[in-house]
């Protein structure tokens, strides 16, 4: 029984950092129709980005909460403005060309910043970047306590953030995507962008920032991750990634719910999978669940069939 | 009388097709002009033209007075035009309220905006009864009076209307062209792409009949009701 509440939880935890990713795919497939292969790649910066930042406020010496606060805002902001650059440069123009060559950009993207960032040191930054190859271990941002246990699984502090952060951002989307004017144009853009821009919306600003919102998400899925696993390097984004794809087409491109519903049921098949059968099956099982969503239902659990208009 | 839009040699092409050959056409203030002519005559890419969809690549616009070729289209609505686009536009995945709020996107003025809403349903009470539905479950006539309901919210000084009347059985054609009369005395100038040309040429004070990219003919309503060639060739005689 213990053991499956651990995995349980495990697969929660995981579930809910997926989902965090897999909502940046799935937004910005909803409003340009494209699948940003660069964007496991936004999270390693934001994994950086909170490494930097920690030493800078010299976390290592004394962690604290309010820095853990700070580290969190610096890294969001960090990969907000990526986030913007990476569409405003290397998209935008793009935008009216065949999609495949916006697809093949963002695989170029996603090289640029994973190679890019395996590169030795250059001498004038006046701080440790790029970081190079080697992985880098990711300080502890305050100190780690067990809450409580049930049974013999113990609740530490770090799980209860996690879980609490990333709940807090999901709700905060649904009300952003739900509740808001930008929302409710997000929707309309993603459902045209031409009309949209009939009715004043002005479509570039919204796009903008639908990048930037998940840029940010992965952002934080990535400081999440780190605090608990803290070894981070610059591929780090790829799997995770590859897995929240996979979590976006199986929640239903381009379906919100469906991409939160996705990674949480991909994050518990994989510790499930992982806990109960054999460990080296984790990362076969993402991939086995992309096989049969493509195979049986190509529109995911919450997408809508869509026919190519002639 | 003052020309409230007025465009002059304009060409459009897609890609290599060159689909508008130097159309110029004038609306002035508070009169409704309407544009008919053929399927592929040109009429729904003028209109694209106009509103910022399609980029011009020769000719000028002016809108009240204003050089606005070139301008995106939310800027052009920041101006007072709105467009309700052929085959109405509707945004399927929003509800009708959403919809017709997303009209009113560029205004500040909450009060106002509210109070043009309670007007837009007091045009159309079922849009009322059905304003948490998504848009996709309506009716093509519902889905219409949408279109022009919510091109309304925006407080346009002109509104282009492309093929208000498509697809729509008779009785709800009816409804839309009263309710683009009524929308006419309010002081909204309306410039109207129609292939039911009829109807069309019967509510409009002037008229264009554009043949594969020009205007080939012109005049008022009446003369153009009367006019042999017309008669012949799009209203059936």
């Amino acid at each position: 029984m213990s053991e499956f509440l651990q995995h349980l939880v495990n697969g929660i935890s995981l579930g809910t950092i997926y989902a965090l990713i897999a909502l940046g795919y799935t937004m910005v497939y909803g409003v340009l129709k494209l699948i940003n292969f660069a964007h496991g790649d936004v999270y390693m910066v934001g994994a950086f980005g909170g490494f930097y930042l920690a030493h800078l406020l010299g976390v290592n010496d004394s962690p604290s909460l309010p820095k853990t606060l700070v580290v969190f805002v610096g890294s969001m902001l960090i990969c907000g403005t990526l986030g913007f650059l990476i569409e405003r440069l290397a998209y935008r123009p793009l935008r009216y060309r065949p999609r495949l060559t916006a697809l093949i950009t963002a695989i170029g993207i996603s090289f640029l910043l994973e190679f890019g960032f395996q590169l030795p040191r250059w001498s004038f930054m006046p701080f440790d970047f790029p970081p190079g190859p080697t992985p880098r271990f990711f300080p502890e941002l305050f100190p780690r306590t067990i809450w409580f246990n049930i049974g013999e699984v113990s609740i530490s502090n770090y799980d209860a953030l996690a879980l609490g952060v990333a709940i807090l951002f999901m709700v905060g989307l649904e009300f952003i995507i739900y509740r808001t004017k930008f929302g409710v144009a997000m929707r309309a853009v993603s459902f045209d962008p031409n009309i949209a821009g009939l009715m004043g919306i002005p479509v570039d600003r919204i796009i903008s920032g639908t990048f930037i919102l998940g840029s940010v998400l992965a952002s934080v899925a990535a400081l999440l991750v780190s605090i608990s696993r803290p070894r981070i390097d610059p591929i780090m984004g790829l799997m995770p990634g590859l897995k929240a794809f996979v979590a976006a087409v199986f929640g239903g491109i381009g379906n919100v719910p469906g991409a939160m519903v996705g990674g949480l049921i991909l994050g518990l098949s994989e510790e499930f999978v992982a806990g109960y059968m054999l460990s080296s099956f984790r990362d076969a099982i993402a991939f086995a669940i992309l096989i049969l969503v493509l195979l049986f239902r190509p529109e995911g659990l919450f997408g809508r069939i869509t026919t190519e208009k002639v | 009388m003052k020309a409230l839009l007025e465009v002059q040699d304009l060409d459009v092409y897609y890609g290599g097709i060159q689909a508008l050959r130097g159309i110029s056409l004038k609306v002035p203030e508070n009169q409704i002009v309407a544009l008919i002519g053929c399927n592929g005559a040109g009429k729904t890419t003028t209109l694209r033209a106009i509103s910022g969809m399609l980029k011009a690549s020769r000719g000028s616009i002016r809108f009240a007075g204003e050089q606005i070729k070139g301008l995106r289209s939310h800027q052009i609505v920041a101006r007072g035009m709105a467009h309700a686009p052929e085959g109405r536009g509707i945004f399927l995945n929003l509800t009708v309220g959403e919809n017709l709020e997303l009209g009113a996107y560029l205004r500040k003025d909450r009060e106002s905006v509210a109070k043009d809403l309670e007007t837009g349903y007091r045009l159309f009470p079922i849009l009322f009864e059905r304003k948490s539905q998504i848009a996709g479950t309506l009716s093509g006539g519902e889905q219409q009076m949408l279109s022009v309901a919510r091109a309304l919210m925006s407080r346009p000084k002109l509104l282009l209307l492309d093929e208000p009347s498509l697809g729509l059985a008779p009785q709800v054609v009816e409804k839309i062209f009263s309710v683009l009369k009524d929308i006419h005395k309010t002081g909204i100038t309306l410039l109207l792409v129609e292939q039911n040309a009829h109807k069309a040429l019967r509510i409009a004070h002037h008229a264009y009949v554009l043949e594969t990219g020009s205007v080939v003919m012109q005049g008022t309503g009446a003369e153009l009701l009367a006019s042999p060639e017309v008669r012949k060739a799009y209203l059936g005689d």
